[in-house]
């Protein structure tokens, strides 16, 4: 038998969590790279991932574990991005960051009436995407690719990739179903996807 | 059978959920045919990656 301590007690977690400066310095990176890209300004976005965080931790009271944790961290800075927006007058209110894309995209471009690939949209091979990201200037091409995406997929995009949500949080965050996130996150994909071969692989990256 | 939108659709949600047995059958069938789709899975993984990696801040320390 192990004599390790006793750390299955709801406060306990919450006092070790906080403890975890790994932890914590790991979700503030993720929450500045989504704000950063939500906010277009590096320093709203420190300041409301600062706010954020000092805000969830102060009326931390239970967490079940560090996934419980991210998700109520991220809600509060989702509030406080929005709040930003508002203020910068870029968005008439919080409800139209989630507004209704057009439903009808179209994807002749990428595909034929048959749904097959067009011959000069078929996926090429990339060779080693990780050779890629030793390279500077791939990273502003990622960059731009991502402002590329459409508002809504490029949230829920983030939401999924970025700060690692599973797709019931996703939905309960931003009330939308299973498929429409599934529709929101497939075009997302394949919009970034194209964007990142274009732009890149295609060059020569 | 599948075409290539229908592909890339559950390659997409593959991500999210776990895909039926008939999903997983028909989606290894069309890629044993489409190397368009091959590579596309492919990608899926390498974008999710990359993804993870600009979250970590790799691309700040190779900027500099």
């Amino acid at each position: 038998m192990t004599t390790k301590p006793n750390h299955q007690e709801i406060t306990g977690n919450v006092v070790h969590l906080l403890a975890d400066a790994e932890f914590l310095e790991a979700i503030r990176r993720q929450l500045l790279a989504f704000a950063t890209l939500q906010l277009g300004d590096i320093h709203l976005a420190e300041d409301a991932v600062q706010e954020a965080m000092i805000g969830a931790l102060k009326n931390a009271t239970s967490f079940s574990g560090r996934a419980a944790l991210k998700t109520w961290i991220f809600a509060i800075l989702k509030n406080k991005i929005a709040d930003t927006l508002r203020q910068k007058q870029r968005t008439v209110n919080a409800s139209s960051l989630l507004r209704e894309e057009d439903e009808d995209e179209d994807w002749s471009e990428l595909f034929d009436r048959q749904g097959f690939w067009q011959p000069d949209e078929r996926p090429a091979p990339w060779g080693n995407p990780e050779k890629s990201m030793h390279q500077g200037q791939f990273w502003l091409v990622f960059e731009a690719c991502l402002e590329g995406l459409p508002p809504r997929q490029a949230r829920v995009f983030m939401m999924r990739e970025f700060i690692e949500l599973d797709a019931d949080e996703i939905c309960a965050a931003v009330g939308l179903t299973t498929s429409n996130l599934h529709v929101l996150l497939h075009r997302s994909r394949l919009r970034l996807r194209e964007c990142l071969e274009n732009k890149w692989y295609l060059k020569g990256g | 059978m599948l075409n290539c939108h229908d592909a890339t659709r559950l390659m997409s949600q593959s991500q999210e959920r776990a895909l039926s047995l008939v999903e997983q059958m028909s989606l290894k069938l069309h890629k044993m045919m489409c190397s368009g789709c091959r590579h596309f899975d492919e990608q899926m993984g390498a974008i999710r990656m990359v993804t993870r990696a600009y979250v970590q801040g790799k691309n700040e320390q190779e900027k500099r």
